[in-house]
Order: C-alpha cells, then structure tokens, then sequence
C-alpha cells in the first residue's frame, strides 16, 4: 500500500526557487484520485459537506459523502476543514497577450490591432503559456480564462485557455469560442475638454455622437449581412476571410461577446439577437441592473465587470457596482463575475464576488458566477464548472473561504485531474528575500 | 396736438462733433457745441433718485443740469419726452471690447507629449509666458463699430476692457461705446490691473495646474517685490516693471476655468490676502453655492448673467446621466445674482458670460424674478461698476459735469416691454428704436384724391407699426408698416371667408389673405399727426392722398411688471452634490458611547472584547468596560468590531488639480491652494471608514509639490478640510513617470534616466543649501547698523527645499525599483535629511534592511503590479517582508475607488503574507499615522485623541465587514441607515427636477439636448484607473479633445 496523502501545505512544501522557469506544467493524470472530507461547492449552488470527490484520467467520476477510497496506489488529498471549488473561471483577460501593461512598452502588447472589423483576428495565436502573470492568478485559483482581443469595433475572435500548458496550443480550451463587438459610445460626448459645460452653456455640440455610433453599428451589422450572403454563394471566385472567421457565429459554435456598458448599447446588442439569431453576452453591463428584467426576458447573459468600481454618478447609491450581481440574481438573468483590473489582471476575481455577497449576493450564487454561469456563457458547461460526474477534474482546495482575502489560501490545484504548481513569480521572490532577511 | 417733428429734428442733429484739434479735417469746420433738453421726462439719476416731469440738458457731451423746472438754454434742441425714461447707461466692468481676437485656450500637462519649456515671447521680457503684466490694453485699442452698436442696444454706453490672455493680463482701459475716434472714446487709460487663471495663448508647459497658477502668482509678487532694488543679476525686466506700476491700480482677478469651479474664487482672494490686495473678483455663477464663503473674501464681484439652458431630459435613459448637482444648477442659477445680493456682498454685472445682450437683459429680469433687486441691478450696472473703475465723476449716474451717457427708454428699463429708443453716449445719439418713440396708434382718416379729382374717404385704425385696418364701405383686407417716418398702406377688399363653426365672437381675425395685384397701395411721410403721399388705385392710376389723425389711441404707459411671487426651488445643499445636506441638517459633534464592543486599539493592548468607547467633545474620552455618560447617545456595538479610523498615505480625491508637470522641480506648488471639498469621493470613502487621507500632488517630475493631509469632513469648505497641526509633507518621484518614459513623441525635459533624477535631486538641493547660505549673509548684514541693505530674492521652490533640510517638512517619495530607492536615501543623506516616506515601493522588499537603516518607512499597495516595465518585480508580500525587517509599513490606496476597501487592501497581507491581523491592521491606522507625524491625534482607539471612529459590522478585516458608522472629531459623517434614506432623498430630488426640465419642453420653452454629467477625475496618472463611463481622466481630457 503506498497512498501518497498529500498535506495542504503548499505554502511550506514551497522549493526554494529562483525563477518561475522552473514551474513546470503538471503532466497527464492517469488513473485514480481522490480529494476527501472538503466542504465541496459544487458550483451549482449546492454544498456538500464532508464530501469525497473521485477522478479518474482527468474527469470527474464520484462526488458524494460515502464514496470509498481503494486501498491501491491512489493520491488522495485530503481536505478536511477546507473549502473546494470548481476551478475559477476568468471570464475576460489579456493574460499571454500583454505581458507589461500601460502604454510604454508596446513590445509587449498583442492584444489589439488596428482596424475596426477584424473578424479574423485571433487571440490564441499570439497567447504565451509562459507569461509571468499567468502563474500569479493561478496562484489564487483561477484555472481557466477567456482570452479576448481588444478592439474598436469588431476585435476579434477569444479563446477560453487552461493556465497549466506549454504552448497555445496545450493551453486551448476552448479556442476560437467568441466574437468581441465593441460597442461604440452613445452617450453625447464632453465635446473637447469641458464641452459639457460649454454646451450647458449654449455652446453647440459638434457632431451627433448617437448617430454617429448607430452608423458604426449599421456597418457592423452590414458586415454580417454580407457575410451571410457570402454563404449562400455556391461557387466562390475568391475566399474572404473575415467572412469565414464568422461563419461558426451563424453556427452557433461561437457566441457574440458585445462589451458595452450603457442602457442604449445593451438594447442594440438585443437587435443582434432579433436579427442574426447569435448568441449574445453583455460584457461589462456596469449598467445593467437598470434593464436586468429585461435582459432576463431575452436570456442575455452578462459577464460583469468588476464589482471594485466607482459609481457612475454622484448621485447614484454609493455602493451600486457593489450591489449590481444581487439585482441581476434577484432578476433571473445568469450572470458571471469578473476582474478586469489593470494593475492584477483577474486575480482579485474571487474578492469582487466576495464584495458582491456583502452586498446582497448569495454566496454560493457568487461561486457560480465564477465557475458555473461562467461556463455556461462561454459554452463550456459539458466539461467544466462545476464539480459533478463527468466534467473536468477542474478543482481548488482553499485553506478557507475564497471569497474572503482574509480566509482564502489556496493550497492546491487541479486542472483535468492534473495537480498544478501553485509556485509563481511572487512566491519565488517572497522566498528569495525570506532568504536574505532570514525571515521564517 | 403732439409735437412729433421733433423726433425728425433729433435724427438730423445727431452729429455732435469732438473733432480733435491734431486732426487734419477732409472738408469745411462744422463745430458744433450739441446742446440739447430733455424736458419731461421721468429721469432716473442714479438708483435712489427719480426725478419726475424733468429735464436734462446737456451740451458737448457733458450733463449741465438735470432738475425739475430748469431753465432751457435757448441754443438748446428741446426734445420732448413725455411718457420717457432717461437713465444712466450701463457700465461693463468685465469686456474684451475692441481688443484682438484670443487664440484657444492651453492645454494642461500632457504626459504624451514633449513640453514647451522656455517662453516664446522674444525680448526683455519675464520668464513665463502667461505673465503679459506688460500688456496695456489702451495701446491695443480698436473701436468696434459692431460690438458697440450691440452693446448700446443693450443699454450699455461704456465697457472696461482688457486682453482676456494670460494669467497677468496687464491693464484695462474705461472706454465709451461711441463711434468717434479712439481718442476720444478712452475714459481711463489705465483703469485696472488683471489677473487669472488662464494661460491663455501661452502654450509653455508651466503652469500646468491650477495650483501651479497659484503658484506663479505668488512667485511673482515677490520676483515684483525684489525686482524694485534693480537687481543686477535679473537685468531689464519688462514684465516685473510693469506689474510694479500697476499695483495701484485696482485689481480684478478673473478666476473662473472651464468647470467654472467655485472654489477659485476663494483660491485668488487668498492669493490677495497673503499680498495685501483685495482683488475685484469675477464670479463663476455659482456663488450661491458656498455663499459664506465669497462673502467672507470680502471681495466686490463681477456677475454675469450665464444660466443653463433646461436639458431635454424627457428620455429616461438621457435623464439618467444628467446629475443631481448639474439640475439643481440648472434650477438655482437664477438666484446666483439674488444670493450676492442679500449676502451684502458689492458687485457688479456683466453680459461678459452670456451669448449676447439681448440673452443679458433676459436673463437679468430672470434673476429679478428670482429676488435681485431691481436698485441692485441698476447700481450693478451703473455706480457700482463706475465707482470701482474710479470713473463715478464721469459717468454712472446722470449728475452735472459727468458725461451724457444715457438712455431713453419708454419705460422702467428692466420692464420686458420696454424699449431701448436712444442710447446717447457722450452726448451723441445712436438711435435704437427710433419707430417707437412715439406710438402712432388711433384712428386716421385717410382721404384718397383720385385720377379724377374726386376724394375717397377711408378709416384707418392704426394698432402698431406693422398692424393696422382700413375700413371703407367694409373692412379691408389691409397691410401696413410704420419705420418711424415712411409710411406704406395697401389694402384692398376682403374675400369671403367662413368663419369656423361655433367659433364665436368679435375677437376673430380672418388669416391675412394675400392681397391681389391690383391692391390699392400708398406710400407717404408722416409728419406726425399729417400723413401725405402717392400711390396707384385698384386701377392702376396714380393718386395723391393725405391722412389725418382723428382720435388718438388711449397711451397706456409701460408698466411696471407686477412682481411676481420668486419661483419655488429646491434648497441649497453642502456639498452641492448628491448627499450633501441643507444648512441644517448637517451632522453635528456628538456625545457618543459605543458599548461592548470588540475594539481594535492599534495599541500595545491590541484587541479588547466586549469594551465600550466614550465619545466626547469630539475626543475619545474613556474607553473601558460598563462606562456610562449622562446625555450621551449610546450605541450598541455587541457583535461589531470598532476601530480608529482608517488614514490612507496616498490619495488624490478632494483637489482641483495633482500634477504640475511643466517642470522637473516645483517644490512651489501646494494642494491646499486647490482643495475641493464637493468631491463625492470624500463620501463614498467615509463609507469605506475612511477618516484622513494624505492628499498628495502627482508623479509627473522628481520633486512635485506640497502635499495636504486632510480629514473627511463632508460639507465643510476647502479650509474645514483641513488637518491642523500636521506637519508639511512634499511628494517626490523617481523612475518611469518624472523621466516620461510614456511619452510617445519622445522627451525633451531633464531627466531622461535614473541617472538624471539623482542629479535633479543633488542639484535642486545645492541649489537649496546655497540659497539659504546666501539667505542667512543677507540676513546678517541686514541686522548690522549702517550697512547697505540687501535684498533678496524669496524663491518659493527652495524654500520648500530648505524647509526639508531643516527637517521642518518631509518627504514622501513615490518610488518603484531598488536602484532609485537607494539612490534617492544617499543624496538625501548627502544633505543631512532623510526620506520620511518611500510610498509605492514596490521593491521595498528587496531593499527593506538599507530603509530601516535610513530611517524610512513604506506606504504601499497591497498587491498591484504588472502595470508597467517598472512594477514588473512587485509582489504581494513586499508588505510582510518589510514589517517583518521592521519597517513602519502601511498600505494606501491612490486610487479613489480602492480607498473604499483599505480594509480589505490590508487583509492581503495577512493572506500573502501571513502577517498578524492585529498588524495588518495597524497598516491602515496607526502606522501611517506615525508616517504623517499625527499619531499623537489620530490612528489608534485611546483616551485623548481625536475621535475619528469607525464601527465595523464585522472583523474589519473581513470582505464582508461593512462601516455602520464612520465618525470624525465626534461627529458622525457617515451613517449607514441615514444613507439609505439620502439616497430616497437623492431620487426624489432628481425625479422633482427631471419633471421641472420635462415641463420646460413641454411649455415649448428652449431646451439643449441632454449632456451627460462628465467628471474629470485627477489621478497620478502612474497606473490604470478604473473608469466609469462618465469619468474622465482630466489630464488625458486633451486627448478626448482629438476625437
């Protein structure tokens, strides 16, 4: 009998480090694993207590309170007093598509390309799997992210990646699975520097911005008419390539992601739906909560940006974004819950969504909105999301509650089946300088 | 019989000649000395005097007597005007009237492009562009033959004007509206000195900022000061000698930018104070706002009449972005003028801000409507503007020896119906409505002398100058027109119409029908009460006619408008924003007893369970257990956690402007010029338990400006805002920001490295010792008897520096990597000081035993990184290793939204970096506190400090800990159930106002399409914010300009 038990203590068992080139990812798991006595969320809004959780070849195959360990050479990990999750899923992300944020240094940027409909662009083929970002949200249970390309207009086309690979091509998840439409401003613009005040003024405003916006969204929408004639044409003289890059949208094996925030620019995202029949999700919706029955009526679902927000007025309650993900659960409307802060890039996902149960939201409605409607609204929901028979092996173990930067502690991962370093950039050097002060 | 010819006579001899002596004359002499009497008349001197039945006479463009019974010279032109008004003309204090055309306004800072260093303006001039104290705007005069006519017609006969460039604007010149040569249109040559905060044309990168503006000014009173012993070492310097010889002068200051922020006001009166000028100050509009406040500078103001037009607001999703505080402005701009008023405060009024003066005058009955008086507004507009120009013994009232500059009207001039019918202006006439002069309604009788001898009789009833009705065998279809002499008639017979069923009655007038070609038309002269002239006949033939006035209509005097009762407007709230409060409902000081609390000490007893905190007279007076106190408000605390509140290092909320970015030193400039007490963000950080926050200048150069430690008092003034008795603190930067790395055109400012910014530092220091040195020779010379005194140069930037040395201010140092931080502690050990506060530091952890033995503590974020080449080695337990070295540690925010949650910011350390509770939350409380020098006021829960409290729902580490209660000085600014019924409050107000604007629209009154509520927010710009879709960055505002 050689059970390995694996005590949660990463923290403790960390090798001393001296670089992240040597977090490797982990390699294929092969036959049986267990993880007992954990309170396992299921991502479903179900708890099990004191739950055993079975792997085998990387899928999930018993989740349940009296499941029996085999005395065989098995891992077993045990996490008795600790939480499980579902892998957390990081619903939008520019992780291995820019490495150094800001605008100094473009080197780094892979991100956005020039031009307003780049229906072909692809941000899996520019993702770096050894990006030093990558390991430091992991660290923080995030083992999924959708990677989407930025833009003016049409960006491009996203890809969910799992954060344990060598390559693009280990880490595609779910390549190719979105479209992002920027959603031009409706708003009637400042006009220049203060033009707000000029105009309140009775100074004039230049240009009318709403139509403005309305003909950049026409031209959108002529694109994907065009597109859908383009289809029906039998003998093609010449391949266009932005066309075929949408073709899965009208499949739909691939969802329409319309990033926009205002009241206006979520109902014209609904036109999209009335006409093209796509799969449509708000990205952002900061707004939302002012349409949420609505939204619900159309089943449009939103993947809401980050809870750590300012309101956008004055006037408007102090604590809205706080409270945006409980009006939206009280609606109905599946939602998911993002970071899209530049200065973390996601890893303080869990903490928004533990800002959202202060403020109203369920708890575990705040764990789906990272795992299981995540899923959903990427399309992923048959193999990730939540722990249940059949899916992924994606799992987390924190030491406490993982919405609560004060409990959580990560101590392990899995991502199909696979058990993942949770070292990284910052725990080498945190190491590295334990080691010079002699700190313990 | 009414005497109408002598209106024929006034538009002959309106040629009142000046003809100047050295001007060579195109023709014959034709001198003559304009003597005219007004008799009759209703004269209204000056606000207090109204003389009725009276007469003026004047004679070369002067007044010689005004008074009831007056002889009339008999070389004078009588004219008569019964049922007239004469005033005084209006006087415009604050016009650009004949000056040359401005270019756009400059931009600030911008962190994208290379800055304009030196000035542009070639010669012996000052050393900043925006400074044109040299500027005399009598040189640059040029009469206006357009402007000045659209002035008179607003009643205006002399403006002071200025070259509106510059931040000293030089002098301005008191000029008639007259169309005579400039020569003799200028009153005043140098009236006035101006000043603003507006660079103007000037496209130097200094200033950049309003405190930057400030600073300057400040700067140059004592550049001016020094300059008046010739120093050898500054040569001829026009500017300074020229803002010299116009301290004398009076001094209007303009101090309005584009969110005509109404805190400037009080931001230049100080300037004034600290210089022993009280300046004429240009209001912003919104003085009613903070009316305490502008009536304590003491300052006379220069109002105009600029009111926001209602937005259109009647589609909900517009009405949404359309702030509280913008409606509410919308709806209390009217009684700005009212609110000086009754506050006692002297001013004046000015079309300067309004589209023109017809929009002035309207705007003007609008604001008496709202309570302004109506002899306010005449002295605004007359002896008040007259008076502080020094040119009341000219003009401003109608008194003998002054200029006959005046009005006519035919009625009280601030009537809606009345008309403007003369303006003259130094005894010249500029007829504006001359057709109104007399009304020519009655009935005439108009006889037609045909081809063929015989007469054909009509009626004519004559309603207006445009509207009147011939009537012969029946009535006739009839046009006609009136311009004051010529007259022209056409009519011919009506065509049948039907009347509308049911519609009864006499008052029905049939739509004017075209009139067929062969109309009768006649066209003649009237003559008064004789009209005479041609015409052609339905046939074709010519006739002659002549007209007869039979029965005069009934005159009916303009009246005075009824007064109506002043509109219902919701009250003025502090801060003028949503959750600000009335006058009397804001929170006061209390008598507060927190019982059985958990209470965090952030003291050597750390946590106490079940103990109670005393409250009072804004102190922690006991904390213990079973305490109780008659009177006091008590508070149960079972289950809650309270706390000292929270203080953050690093925050930008509250100040009109951050960096000032046109140099790589300016140690001159300081946030507490620029406080702005209105920001929301003061609020919604209460909330996050909050209680100070070290407000701090930008990252945009190596050594930026002085910073401001500041409580979050909602509702008080910039002043109220204010820490007192902290010691003075400047923020320094090093790395990528002061070398402009994101400069995407490339830099041309000193530093371009880390190696440049230590030498920026080593310099700027040099410099400092030196000066001081040479402060202290000059000092002792000055004490001996007998020597020469020296002057000497007070440089505003090195004083901050000497101030440093002497360790009488401190330094709090953005900084990111180890080199930098390093190299900034060895030069300041070079001077003998040492670095207070590295904050930011990033890299703390990597140089945590060289600080500690430096003497520094760190201010950090709790786990940003990533954001730039710099940040790229930052890691979430630098915090921890540096607490663990022995560092004082604390974690701030620089980031309005993350300020919120400093409590959650320091719970990070205890996840990443295992890191007591008890001392992560020190990290927020006490150990800053020990940074800003306050922790014998605030930071901890003991007997004697300052009661800034917060009581948690929750572990206050805790996601899900919420303030209930957030208290500075014992007075609960933040409660969490009153909130909620703010925001109700906040709702009602907005849909009460929403409809107001809805029934403007609705009431076909005009309307501008609804602007969203932007708010420009000042970061540091060193990393991302979070922006909400209203919310722009004010430094990258020039960028929005581009698209």
């Amino acid at each position: 009998m050689k059970k390995t038990l694996f005590i949660c203590a990463a923290w403790l068992s960390l090798s001393v480090a001296t670089a992240q080139e040597t977090v490797y990812p982990a390699k294929e798991q092969k036959g049986l694993l267990f993880i007992k006595n954990g309170t396992v969320h299921v991502g479903n809004g179900q708890v099990i207590e004191n739950a055993t959780i079975e792997v085998r070849d990387g899928k999930i195959t018993k989740v349940g309170s009296n499941i029996a360990i085999p005395a065989d050479d098995v891992k077993v990990y045990d996490a008795k007093g600790k939480h499980v999750y579902p892998g957390l899923i990081l619903p939008t992300s520019t992780l291995g598509i820019q490495e150094i944020g800001g605008n100094a240094v473009r080197g780094s940027n892979d991100y956005r390309e020039i031009g307003d409909v780049n229906a072909g662009v692809r941000a899996l083929a520019a993702y770096n799997a050894d990006s030093k970002i990558i390991n430091t949200v992991k660290a923080n249970g995030i083992l999924l992210a959708h990677i989407i390309p930025q833009g003016s207009l049409v960006g491009g086309v996203s890809s969910v990646v799992q954060l344990d690979a060598w390559n693009y091509e280990d880490a595609a998840y779910a390549p190719d699975n979105g479209m992002n439409l920027y959603m031009p401003s409706l708003l009637a613009g400042p006009g220049g520097r203060f033009g707000r005040l000029f105009a309140a003024f009775g100074g004039q405003i230049q240009t009318d911005p709403v139509k403005q916006a309305l003909d950049r969204i026409e031209a959108v929408k002529e694109f994907f008419r065009d597109a859908k004639a383009y289809y029906q044409k039998d003998a093609k003289t010449s391949i266009n390539i932005k066309f075929e890059a949408a073709r899965p949208l009208f499949e739909k094996k691939q969802k329409l992601f319309v990033h926009c925030d205002q009241v206006k620019q979520m109902l014209l995202a609904l036109d999209f739906v009335k006409e093209f029949g796509f799969d449509v999700v708000i990205v952002g919706g900061s707004e939302s909560w002012q349409i949420a029955d609505l939204l619900k009526q159309n089943n449009v679902p939103v993947i809401l940006s980050q809870m750590h927000n300012l309101p956008t007025l004055d006037d408007d309650d102090i604590d809205q974004p706080f409270k945006t993900p409980a009006a939206l659960q009280k609606a109905g409307v599946l939602f998911a819950i993002t970071d899209d802060d530049s200065q973390n890039r996601g890893r303080n996902m869990p903490f928004n969504a533990g800002t959202a149960v202060a403020y109203g939201l369920d708890k575990e409605a705040a764990i789906s909105a990272m795992t299981l409607n995540t899923a959903k609204i990427l399309g992923i929901a048959n193999r990730t999301g939540s722990i249940e028979v059949g899916k992924d092996a994606n799992i987390v173990i924190s030491e406490g509650d993982i919405l609560d930067m004060r409990s959580s502690k990560i101590s392990h991962a899995f991502i199909q089946g696979r058990h993942v370093s949770l070292d990284n950039k910052h725990s080498q050097l945190y190491e590295r300088y334990k080691h010079k002060y002699g700190i313990k | 019989m009414r005497k109408r010819w002598l209106l024929f006579s006034a538009l002959l001899a309106c040629v009142v000649s000046q003809a100047q002596e050295t001007f060579f004359v195109n023709g014959v002499a034709d001198k003559r000395d304009g003597t005219y009497a007004f008799t009759n008349a209703t004269i209204v001197k000056d606000a207090n005097t109204t003389l009725q039945n009276a007469t003026m006479v004047i004679r070369e463009g002067k007044i010689i007597a005004v008074g009831n019974g007056l002889a009339i010279p008999k070389d004078a032109t009588v004219i008569d005007c019964k049922d007239k008004f004469i005033y005084p003309s209006f006087i415009d204090i604050y016009s650009d009237y004949g000056m040359p055309q401005q270019n756009r306004q400059a931009a600030p800072f911008n962190f994208n492009a290379p800055p304009q260093l030196f000035s542009n303006q070639k010669g012996a001039y000052g050393w900043n562009q925006a400074l044109k104290a040299d500027v005399e705007a009598h040189k640059l005069f040029a009469a206006d033959e357009a402007r000045a006519k659209s002035l008179r017609e607003g009643g205006f006969g002399v403006v002071l004007t200025h070259n509106k460039d510059g931040i000293a604007r030089g002098t301005g010149t008191v000029v008639a509206l007259g169309s005579e040569r400039e020569n003799l249109m200028i009153l005043k040559e140098k009236a006035t000195a101006h000043y603003s905060f507006n660079k103007g044309s000037s496209q130097q990168s200094y200033p950049s900022s309003m405190m930057g503006n400030i600073a300057l000014l400040r700067q140059t009173y004592f550049d001016a000061q020094w300059y008046k012993s010739n120093p050898s070492a500054e040569g001829v310097n026009i500017t300074l000698k020229a803002w010299n010889d116009v301290q004398s002068l009076p001094q209007i200051f303009d101090p309005s930018d584009r969110l005509s922020d109404l805190w400037n006001l009080m931001r230049a009166d100080r300037i004034g104070d600290e210089f022993g000028v009280q300046y004429i100050l240009k209001a912003s509009g919104k003085e009613y706002q903070r009316i305490k406040d502008v009536a304590a500078t003491k300052a006379p103001l220069i109002v105009g009449l600029n009111f926001p037009a209602a937005q259109d607001v009647e589609d909900p999703n517009d009405a949404r972005l359309v702030s509280l505080a913008d409606m509410k402005h919308w709806e209390l701009a009217p009684s700005n003028p009212a609110a000086i008023e009754k506050a006692g405060i002297p001013f004046c009024l000015t079309p300067a801000d309004t589209r023109d003066v017809r929009t002035f005058m309207a705007n003007l009955r609008k604001a008496m409507e709202y309570g302004l008086s109506e002899k306010a507004a005449m002295e605004a507009l007359t002896k008040n503007p007259a008076t502080m120009l020094g040119v009341y013994d000219q003009v401003g009232s109608l008194d003998a020896g002054k200029w006959a500059n005046f009005v006519i009207t035919n009625g009280p001039v601030f009537a809606e119906r009345t008309t403007i019918l003369h303006n003259w202006v130094q005894g010249k006439k500029f007829g504006i409505k001359e057709d109104s002069w007399n009304s020519i309604n009655g009935l005439y009788n108009i006889t037609v002398i045909n081809a063929d001898g015989s007469n054909t009789n009509y009626t004519l009833d004559v309603k207006g100058n445009s509207n009147a009705t011939a009537v012969g065998k029946d009535t006739l279809n009839t046009r006609f027109t009136f311009d004051g002499k010529m007259v022209k008639i056409s009519f011919a017979p009506a065509t049948q119409r039907r009347r509308p069923a049911g519609f009864g009655g006499g008052n029905f007038q049939a739509p004017a029908a075209p009139l067929p070609a062969n109309a009768t038309k006649l066209t003649g002269v009237s003559n008064g009460d004789y009209w005479q002239g041609t015409g052609v006949d339905s046939l074709g033939n010519a006739v002659n006619w002549s007209a007869t006035l039979t029965t005069p209509a009934t005159a009916k005097a303009a009246e005075a408008p009824a007064p109506k009762p002043a509109p219902k407007v919701g009250e003025v709230i502090y801060p003028f924003t949503a959750f600000g409060v009335g006058e009397n409902n804001q929170p006061k000081q209390e008598t507060v007893l927190f019982k059985n609390a958990t209470v965090w000490t952030s003291e050597k007893q750390g946590i106490l369970q079940n103990t109670d905190v005393l409250v009072k007279n804004g102190k922690i007076d006991k904390v213990g257990k079973n305490l109780s106190a008659d009177g006091a408000r008590v508070i149960d605390a079972t289950g809650k956690h309270l706390t000292a509140g929270v203080i953050d290092e690093h925050s930008h909320i509250a100040s009109a402007s951050t960096n000032e970015g046109g140099q790589t030193v300016t140690s001159e400039v300081r946030i507490q010029d620029n406080l702005d007490p209105d920001d929301i963000n003061i609020y919604r950080q209460l909330s996050g338990g909050v209680t100070s926050s070290h407000i701090l200048h930008g990252s945009a150069n190596t050594i930026g400006g002085q910073t401001q430690l500041i409580k979050l008092r909602w509702g008080t003034n910039d002043e109220g805002l204010k820490f007192q008795g902290a010691d003075p603190f400047i923020k320094f930067a090093l790395g990528e920001n002061v070398k402009r790395t994101s400069a995407a055109t490339g830099n041309n400012r000193f530093p371009d490295t880390r190696m440049g910014v230590e030498q920026v530092l080593t310099d700027a220091f040099q410099r400092a010792k030196d000066y001081e040195a040479n402060m202290k020779a000059v000092e002792a010379n000055n004490k001996k008897k007998g020597a020469t005194p020296m002057i000497f140069r007070r440089d505003l930037e090195l004083d901050a520096l000497v101030e440093i040395m002497n360790k009488k201010r401190f330094i709090t140092c953005h900084s990111y990597v180890a080199s930098e931080i390093t190299s900034t502690m060895r030069v300041a050990e070079k001077f003998g000081f040492r670095i207070n506060t590295f904050t930011h530091i990033l890299e703390g952890y990597k140089v945590a035993d060289k600080m500690k033995a430096h003497g520094a503590a760190a201010s950090t974020f709790s786990d940003w990184w990533a954001y730039k080449l710099e940040v790229q080695d930052a890691i979430p337990q630098n915090a921890a290793i540096m607490n663990a070295v022995g560092l004082n540690v604390a974690i701030n925010s620089d980031d309005a939204e993350m300020a919120r949650r400093l409590n959650q910011e320091a719970a990070k350390s205890v996840k990443y970096g295992g890191v007591s509770e008890e001392d992560a939350w020190k990290m927020v409380t006490i150990n800053p506190a020990k940074m800003l020098h306050v922790d014998d006021k605030v930071g901890s829960i003991k007997a004697g400090k300052d009661a800034d409290l917060v009581l948690w729902s929750d572990n206050p580490l805790s996601i899900y800990a919420k303030s209930l209660y957030t208290m500075v000085d014992g007075t609960i600014y933040f409660d969490r159930e009153k909130d909620l019924q703010m925001r109700k409050d906040v709702k009602a107000e907005r849909l009460r106002l929403i409809s107001k604007m809805v029934g403007e629209k609705a009431q076909g009154r005009p309307t501008i399409p609804a602007q969203p509520s932007y708010k420009y927010i000042h970061t540091c710009l060193d990393h991302g914010h979070k922006l909400g879709m209203l919310e722009i960055e004010a430094e990258d505002a020039d960028e929005h300009d581009n698209h």
